[in-house]
C-alpha cells in the first residue's frame, strides 16, 4: 500500500464504476462483429454457426471499393487540411496575447456541440446558394468544419507544454520566424500533428450526417452502409463492413493517442 | 548623442505594460569587455530589461544603443547579443552537439570545421563526453553550461545572463560563478548579468547597477556600492545597514563632522557633494566596522549600549545593541574566532566603537 500515493491508491468504487461505464458504453457495439461472424442472415439469438461468409462476399461487391476510395480521399484531405489549420490556430491561441481569446476559443469548438444536423442544413443551404454543385470537394468542407476542434483540442496541449522561450532562444541564435518554426516548433509538436492527423481522418471516415447532406452522387462509406441497410438480405455483410470500420478506427485512434503519449510523460519526469 | 566608451548605451529608457511602468527612465551605460550586473529584488524589471537589449521587447521609450548602432526595429535574430534565459531553454529534441550547434547554420560551414567548433565548446563547458546525450538527460548545471556554449559558439560581442545560477544549489552556485567569471575573461565579451542574489552581485562584478521598481538607483564598482551607498534604498538593499539620524554640525577639510542621534559627534568623509552645515541627514554604518567590548576603550569613538540578543550565522554571529535614544537595536558583526558557546549574557552592558570615516552620510536625508 505504501508505494501508492495518495492521489493514486486504488479506488474501488470508481474502478467498479469505470467497468461499468464501459461495458454500456460498448457491449452494444460488440454485436456487430458477433453477429457478422454468424451464418444466419438475422440478427437474433441463437447464433446458428461460424463463417466468414460476409466477409468474402464484401470484397467481391465493386460500390464498396468505390466507397472506400471515396472516403479515403475525403479523410486524407480533410485531416491534412484542419491539422494544418488546428497547428496554426493552436499556436495563435497558445503564444500571442489575443484580445476575445476565451470567446473566439469557444466559438472554433461549437462544431462540437450544435448538432451536425443543424451544420449540415446550414451548409448545404449556403453551398447551394452559391451555386456549388454538391460532390465530395463539399463534404471535405463539411468535414474540414467537424474536424478542426479535433484538431486543435489536439493540438493546444502540444504548444502549451512547451516553454516559449525555447522559440525565443531560437530567434536569438540568429533565426528568423520561418526558420525558428521548422527547426524548433515543427519538431517539438510534432507527435500531436501526428496524432491529430489520425484523430480527424477517423472523424472524417466514420462521419455520416455531414456526408448525408453534402455529397453528391459518389458516397463514402456511412453513406453506402446506409444505403444498403433496406435490402435485409445485405444486413449481414454491412455487419463486416461496420465491423472492420470499427477496428481501423480503434487502431487509428489509440496509435495517435500513443504517439502523442510523451507531454503526459515528460510532465511527470520533470517534477 | 553621447557615445563616450559605451560599448551598450541605454539612454533614458522607458517601458510600460499597458498603463504599469515597468522601466522608468533607465539609463546606463555600459563597457566593452565588462562583466555587468544588473541587480535588484524581484519584479523590479531586470529581467524587461534584458529583453529589451535582446530585442524581445521594445522600449516604449528612449533608445538602446550596441557598439554605436540604434536598436530599435532590429530584431532579436539580428542582434549582436546572446541570451542565456532564466530557463535555459534548452532544445529538447535535439542532442548536446545539435543545441551547441545550432546557431551555425547560417554560416554555412563544412561539416569538419563545425565539428571542430563543438568540440571545441565542448571542451571549454568541460562536457567533452557529452556530445552525443539528449538534453533532457542533463542536471541543471550541465543545461546551463549547454546554454552558455551555445551561445559562446556564435562569438556575440555581449552576452546576457538571466540569474542564469538561480536555479543551483550553493555549491553548484559558487563553483559556476568562478568558472563564469574565468569564461569571461578568457573570452573577452562583455557580460551584463542579471541576478537578485547581492553577495553573487558582488563577487562577479566589475560593475553593478542596483535597481527597484524600474528605476536604476545607483550605477557603480561593487566596492563602492557597498562602502559608499548613494541613499537608504541602496544601502539597505545591499549587506546589512545601521541607520541613524543626524545634523551636519561643520564641514570639514574634505569631510563632515556629524552630530548623530544616541552616538554624539563624528567624523566621516564619505560624504555626499552638496553638504551644508545644519541640514539633516542619515548616516549608517555597517556591521563589521562596528567593535565590541565589555569595557570603555580608550581614545576611541564609542558608546555604551546594551546586548540585547545574538544570531549566530556561521563564521560570524550578529549581536543587537540597544542603544539609548535610539529606536532599532545596532547590529555588528563579530568573527566567531573561538568556538561560540550559546547566545552570551543578554542585557549586560558593552560598548560600541568606531574608526575615523567608518560612517557614510547618505544623500537626501
Ligand atoms: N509581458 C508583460 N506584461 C505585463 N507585465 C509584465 C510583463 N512582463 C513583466 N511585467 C511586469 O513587469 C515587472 C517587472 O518584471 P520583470 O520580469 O522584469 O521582473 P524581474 O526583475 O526580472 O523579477 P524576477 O527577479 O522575479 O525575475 C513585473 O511587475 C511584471 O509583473
Ligand atoms: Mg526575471
Amino acid at each position: 500500500m505504501s508505494r501508492h500515493s495518495y492521489i493514486k491508491r486504488p479506488n474501488r468504487p470508481l474502478q467498479f464504476y469505470a467497468a461499468l461505464f464501459l461495458v454500456v458504453l460498448y457491449l452494444p457495439v460488440l454485436f456487430l462483429p458477433l453477429f457478422s461472424f454468424n451464418t444466419s442472415i438475422y440478427v437474433k439469438f441463437p447464433l446458428t454457426g461460424f463463417t466468414f461468409q460476409w466477409y468474402v462476399e464484401l470484397m467481391d461487391r465493386e460500390p464498396v471499393w468505390a466507397a472506400l476510395m471515396n472516403s479515403l480521399r475525403v479523410g486524407i484531405t480533410t485531416s491534412i487540411i484542419s491539422t494544418g489549420f488546428g497547428v496554426f490556430a493552436a499556436k495563435a491561441i497558445t503564444r500571442y496575447r489575443l484580445p476575445g481569446k476565451g470567446p473566439l476559443i469557444g466559438f472554433i469548438m461549437l462544431p462540437l456541440v450544435v448538432p451536425g444536423i443543424i451544420f449540415g442544413v446550414a451548409l448545404l443551404v449556403l453551398i447551394s446558394r452559391l451555386g456549388i454543385q454538391l460532390s465530395l470537394v463539399t463534404v471535405t468542407v463539411g468535414h474540414v468544419i467537424v474536424c478542426l476542434p479535433f484538431a486543435i483540442a489536439t493540438m493546444i496541449p502540444r504548444f502549451e507544454g512547451f516553454d516559449p522561450s525555447v522559440e525565443e532562444a531560437s530567434a536569438d541564435l540568429g533565426e528568423n520566424a520561418w526558420w525558428t518554426f521548422w527547426r524548433v516548433t515543427f519538431p517539438m509538436v510534432f507527435p500531436g500533428i501526428l496524432a491529430s492527423l489520425l484523430l480527424t481522418f477517423t472523424v472524417s471516415f466514420d462521419e455520416f450526417i455531414m456526408a448525408f447532406f453534402l455529397s453528391g452522387t459518389d458516397p463514402t462509406l456511412p453513406m453506402y452502409i446506409w444505403s444498403q441497410l433496406r435490402f435485409p438480405k445485405e444486413f449481414p455483410s454491412i455487419l463486416a463492413l461496420a465491423s472492420i470500420i470499427l477496428v481501423v478506427s480503434f487502431a487509428l485512434v489509440f496509435l495517435g493517442q500513443w504517439l502523442n503519449r510523451d507531454t503526459q510523460a515528460t510532465d511527470l519526469n520533470s517534477e | 548623442m553621447t557615445q563616450n566608451d559605451a560599448f551598450i548605451s541605454i539612454q533614458n529608457v522607458n517601458k510600460y505594460f499597458g498603463k504599469f511602468h515597468a522601466i522608468n527612465d533607465v539609463s546606463i551605460d555600459i563597457k566593452h569587455g565588462e562583466f555587468f550586473s544588473l541587480l535588484g529584488s524581484s519584479g523590479c524589471g531586470k529581467t524587461t530589461l534584458l529583453r529589451m537589449l535582446a530585442g524581445f521587447e521594445n522600449p516604449t521609450s528612449g533608445e538602446i544603443y550596441i557598439d554605436g548602432q540604434p536598436m530599435s526595429g532590429v530584431p532579436p535574430h539580428h542582434r549582436p547579443v546572446n541570451m542565456v534565459f532564466q530557463s535555459y531553454a534548452i532544445f529538447p529534441h535535439l542532442n548536446v552537439r545539435d543545441n551547441i550547434a545550432y546557431g551555425l547554420r547560417k554560416q554555412k560551414l563544412p561539416r569538419a570545421q563545425r565539428d571542430a567548433l563543438v568540440d571545441e565548446m565542448l571542451d571549454l563547458i568541460k562536457l567533452p563526453d557529452y556530445g552525443d546525450h539528449k538534453a533532457n538527460q542533463l542536471s541543471g548545471g550541465q543545461r546551463q553550461r549547454i546554454a552558455l556554449a551555445r551561445s559562446l559558439i556564435l562569438r556575440p560581442k555581449v552576452l546576457l545572463l538571466d540569474e542564469p545560477l538561480g536555479a543551483l544549489d550553493k555549491q553548484l552556485r559558487e563553483q559556476m560563478q568562478l568558472e563564469l567569471r574565468a569564461l569571461q575573461k578568457t573570452v573577452g565579451i562583455t557580460f551584463v548579468f542579471v541576478t537578485h542574489d547581492q553577495e553573487e552581485a558582488l563577487t562577479l562584478s566589475d560593475r553593478m547597477a542596483v535597481m527597484s521598481n524600474g528605476r536604476d538607483l545607483q550605477v557603480d564598482t561593487p566596492t563602492r556600492l557597498y562602502e559608499s551607498p548613494i541613499n537608504r534604498e541602496v544601502a539597505s538593499f545591499i549587506g546589512t545597514m545601521n541607520f541613524f539620524d543626524g545634523r551636519v554640525k561643520a564641514l570639514t577639510n574634505g569631510g563632515a563632522e556629524i552630530e548623530a542621534v544616541g552616538l554624539g559627534n563624528l567624523c566621516t568623509s564619505n560624504i555626499p557633494p552638496n553638504l551644508k552645515p545644519g541640514q539633516s541627514v542619515c548616516v549608517a554604518i555597517r556591521p563589521e566596522k562596528l567593535s565590541l567590548s565589555r569595557d570603555a576603550q580608550s581614545g576611541f569613538n564609542q558608546v555604551k549600549g546594551r546586548l540585547d540578543n545574538a544570531a549566530y550565522l556561521g563564521e560570524r554571529s550578529h549581536y543587537y545593541v540597544s542603544i539609548e535614544g535610539v529606536s532599532k537595536p545596532v547590529a555588528v558583526s563579530v568573527q566567531n574566532r573561538q568556538r561560540a558557546n550559546g547566545n552570551g549574557e543578554n542585557q549586560c552592558p558593552v560598548w560600541l566603537s568606531w574608526e575615523d570615516n567608518a560612517f557614510v552620510v547618505l544623500g537626501n536625508g
